[in-house]
């Protein structure tokens, strides 16, 4: 078996993420999902699929949002990782996409949130003035099973219209 | 929202509900009591990714666990060797059937029937596999990669044999067939003025929560007790189950519910690979972990829906059904696990719906298949029979030339019939609709969408070569499901409140209504009551959470409770139970627009309408009902799990089991009304979890109909492009038909 002996050899590598170093050691194979998960210890990075589709895994890289179930953590190295850890003011205020998320009850079980949130910060930052069919299609990317999608797009909306500010 | 005298108004809060004995005002601001659309206790861990999902929870030193599952859907299963996998890196141990032929199977958690006990599924496979999926082996192991290399060794002979995909083959075991009649049908077939019949099918869909399933079974040499993280639905049996199967002192296996990613019916019954979990954790002596992955979820969490009907109705000259006769198959799949007859029970029970219909007789047959094990999906046995009941009133409507609202208008049970006996039974309980007045939500429904205009603008832009139509669907829910539910409230002098409850949370946002018919009795606010739920050691017993139960249950056990600690001490107690389940009621109303050159199918508008008895979170509620609906109109349009003729899933990715996103769900109108409060309970309250799915199906299926000028036409869910593009080829019998 020597495919999986090699390919569960740990190295040693640095990832950023919300502005910190993370020294971590994992095998060429491990993916990015679960060394933040795992390794960093920022489990707010949700697995729902593991293939791509759900996008509960989002996060940002170098503001980007990508599914970090389909990436290799060591395909991250010298990248800024941004998790949904990172989204709260250092004295703890929600984020304004947070704080409409909950007054929109843009959320039920919470599961497909963090990514969602991800999701929402990448569009808003691209195209600040996104209009409402477009966002609709962009938050298209990820899956929800709860809120049936209505009060996402308006907690999105209303902080693109500045309605809702931390 | 529209207009109404007694429509909650969601910005200001204002439900004017009256009837119901002991119903108060609306509470003062800043408790957030009854009625309020108060925001989520639940909310902030879970925007700031600090919630405790099952797999975000790690003890030291904890094992991995991977399940073996079967590729083939049926077969004798000749040998299992798992000396390689023994072998390999990090393993601590690999089980298979034999190793745990002392374990029993798993046992029904609700409507069982001793016919049904041969098909009890074991924990792992022995001799024979049944459904690909069906689990073999399982390999735990120092890392979950490691155990997943590990389990690809285990080496499975199995010697295929042919598998039964169609529940109404004469190859599919048939161990029982449910009945339920009243009145005299023979005598209102042969007098009637005309008999409408037709057949109809529902597809295999499931709840698919976002958060796969999981569990983490940690021995606390403390103790000696087995803790279970990751429990979920109902905690107190689950883990009461566990204790009995693994013969662990009754109180031992203690659950520690966390955050649950969704429930829907499907996560948090007792499966094979819970046991296992357990079993492997007390073998090792060390914490063992399974997370399953999305390609097992679609494979081995339980299905639902996948009925076949055959339905006939006598009618009178006025269009009045007098009888409705009714067949169902129901595929329950491999085997029969926790929710035993429950699904075509209910399906049964409830087929006449909000309808008179004097005369009634209904049979479920139950048959199995090698595809994955069924069981309940919101609104189970429901959205099923509402989709063909509705259909059968769109035909009566269309063939005595009736407008499909009018047909429904002479046929609903008058609210001064109320409290009406359904006469059937299920759940153990006689069916009695509590309270309703049907007409009048139809009416509003109607009214909210200028029934009458719209009618006609569509049948404008129709002449202009636009498809486009319009649907409707009613049905009567059920909610509040007893027999009993314990609460126990604590104020400490800081002036905080604990309340203890064996109910559980799904990620409906029970901690917060709990909380808030709580803060209206205390009179504090509702953000200093804790609600702790899910500790199997913290309260006696418990039920959980289905059945759209909790707020009925646990809301009126948590009511009384605190009318009494309101009266003195510290510390109440209460129990509330109830023999009868709450109805609440509903209607549906769908404009869909078809695409002639692909046959999709586009929902331009969509509105529901749904009497709660009494809300006491109107945002809550709405959320439950728009959530609902996105399933109801994925089941309708889109889900579904398919099979190849030798069993093989067809189904086992987002890729293939089609979910909606925000792009096919359309923005949903909500009327939440509190007309009929239940006479059930001191605050009237009905559940509304379930509403929003129901009627999605059967009201879709008559927009389409109405949108390509084909009544009856659509006889299948999920309506297919390729079904459409059939249809308006004029290939009707075959494309719609609903076995083929």
């Amino acid at each position: 078996m020597f495919e999986i002996a090699e390919a569960s050899k740990k190295s040693p590598l640095v990832l950023r993420v919300n502005g910190s170093q993370h020294h971590v050691s994992v095998e060429p194979r491990r993916t990015l999902a679960d060394t933040l998960r795992d390794e960093c210890g920022l489990t707010g990075t949700h697995l729902g699929c593991e293939h791509g589709v759900c996008g509960a895994c989002t996060v940002l890289l170098d503001g980007e949002p990508v599914r970090s179930c389909l990436m290799f953590a060591v395909q991250a190295v010298g990248a800024d990782i941004r998790t949904v850890e990172g989204m709260a003011g250092e004295d703890g205020s929600l984020h304004p996409l947070q704080e409409a998320f909950r007054t929109h009850h843009g959320l039920q079980c919470g599961f497909c949130t963090p990514g969602f949130l991800m999701l929402s910060e990448a569009v808003l930052t691209a195209r600040a003035d996104i209009d409402d069919a477009e966002l609709r299609e962009a938050l298209s990317s990820n899956l929800c099973r709860c809120t049936g999608y209505q009060t996402i797009i308006e907690a999105v909306r209303a902080v693109r219209d500045g309605e809702c500010s931390a | 929202m529209g207009a109404g005298d007694s429509l909650t108004d969601l910005a200001a809060g204002s439900p004017t509900a009256g009837a119901a004995e002991g119903v108060r005002p609306p509470s003062a601001a800043g408790i957030a009591g009854i009625g309020s659309s108060a925001l989520r206790l639940e909310d902030p861990p879970l925007l700031r990714g600090e919630g405790s999902f099952l797999a975000d929870v790690n003890f030291p030193g904890q094992l991995h666990m991977r399940v073996v599952r079967s590729e083939f859907a049926s077969g004798a299963l000749l040998d299992v060797d798992v000396s390689e996998a023994l072998a390999a890196e990090g393993v601590a141990a690999v089980w298979t059937g034999s190793d745990t032929e002392d374990l029993p199977f798993i046992d029904f958690r609700q409507v069982g029937y001793d016919e049904l006990r041969p098909h009890l599924q074991p924990p792992l496979a022995r001799g024979r596999v049944r459904y690909a999926g069906d689990p073999i082996a399982v390999v735990v192991a120092e890392d979950p990669y490691l155990a997943e290399d590990a389990a690809e060794l285990v080496r499975v002979n199995v010697e295929p044999q042919d598998a039964v995909v169609d529940a109404r083959s004469p190859d599919a075991a048939a161990p029982l067939t449910l009945s339920a009649e009243y009145g005299d049908v023979e005598t209102a077939m042969s007098e009637a003025h005309r008999i409408v019949e037709l057949s109809a099918r529902v597809g295999r869909h499931s709840g698919v929560p976002l958060e796969t399933r999981g569990l983490l079974a940690v021995p606390v040499p403390e103790t000696g007790n087995l803790e279970l993280h990751g429990i979920a639905k109902v905690p107190h049996y689950n883990c009461s189950k566990i204790a009995e199967m693994l013969d662990l002192p009754a109180g031992s296996v203690v659950g520690r519910e966390g955050h649950v990613g969704g429930g829907f019916g499907v996560r948090g019954e007792l499966y094979p690979e819970d046991v296992l979990v357990a079993f492997a954790a007390l073998r090792l002596g060390r914490p063992v972990k399974w997370v399953e992955d999305r390609w097992e979820h679609f494979i081995a969490a339980n299905h639902s829906r996948d009925q076949c009907y055959e339905v006939r109705a006598a009618v009178d000259e006025t269009g009045v059904v007098l009888a409705l006769e009714a067949e169902l198959w129901h595929d329950q799949g491999a085997y029969v696990r926790t929710h035993g007859a429950t699904v075509p029970s209910l399906s049964v029970a409830l087929l006449p719906g909000p309808y008179l219909i004097p005369s009634y007789r209904g049979r479920g047959h139950i048959r199995l298949t090698n595809k994955t094990p069924a069981g309940t999906y919101r609104a189970p046995g429901r959205f099923e029979s509402t989709f063909v009941r509705e259909r059968l009133l769109d035909a009566v409507g269309s063939e005595m030339g009736l407008d499909h609202a009018e047909v429904r208008r002479r046929n609903l049970i008058p609210s001064e019939r109320m409290p009406f006996d359904r006469g059937t039974q299920t759940l153990g309980t006689h069916v009695v609709y509590d309270s309703g007045d049907y007409r009048r939500l139809l009416e509003r429904l109607l009214d909210h969408i200028e029934y009458e205009a719209l009618k006609e603008e569509l049948a404008l832009r129709r002449s202009e070569g636009e498809m486009v139509g319009l649907g409707l669907g009613m049905f009567v829910e059920k909610s509040g499901l007893g027999p009993f539910d314990d609460v126990r409230i604590t104020r400490s002098d800081d002036g905080s409140v604990e309340v203890f409850t064996g109910a559980a949370s799904v990620g409906q946002g029970m901690e917060t209504v709990i909380a808030q018919i709580c803060a209206e009795v205390l009179g504090v606010d509702y953000q200093n009551v804790n609600v702790r739920h899910g500790q199997t050691d913290l309260i006696g017993r418990g039920m959980g959470a289905f059945a759209s139960r909790v707020t009925v249950m646990t809301g009126v056990a948590v009511y009384l409770a605190a009318k009494r600690l309101a009266s003195a001490g510290d510390t109440a107690e209460f129990t509330f139970t109830s023999d009868h389940m709450t109805y609440p009621y509903g209607a549906h109303a769908v404009v869909v627009r078809i695409d002639a050159g692909t046959g999709g199918v586009s929902i331009l508008r969509y509105v529901v309408a749904y009497d709660v008895g009494r809300a006491v979170n109107p945002m809550l509620i709405e959320g439950q009902i728009v959530g609902g609906s996105a399933q109801g109109i994925g089941g309708a349009l889109l889900e579904e799990f398919r099979y190849d003729s030798d069993g093989g899933p067809l189904v086992t990715s987002f890729m293939d089991y089609l979910m909606p996103t925000a792009s096919e769900q359309p923005p949903v109108e909500v009327l939440i009304s509190e007309d009929a409060p239940s006479p059930l309970n001191p605050l009237g309250l009905k559940g509304a979890g379930e509403g929003g799915t129901n009627a999605c199906g059967a009201a879709i299926a008559a927009a389409v109909d109405d949108a390509i000028g084909q009544p009856g036409a659509v006889r299948s869910l999920p309506i297919r492009p390729e079904t459409v593009l059939s249809l308006l080829d004029g290939g009707r019998a075959d494309a719609a038909s609903p076995f083929s």
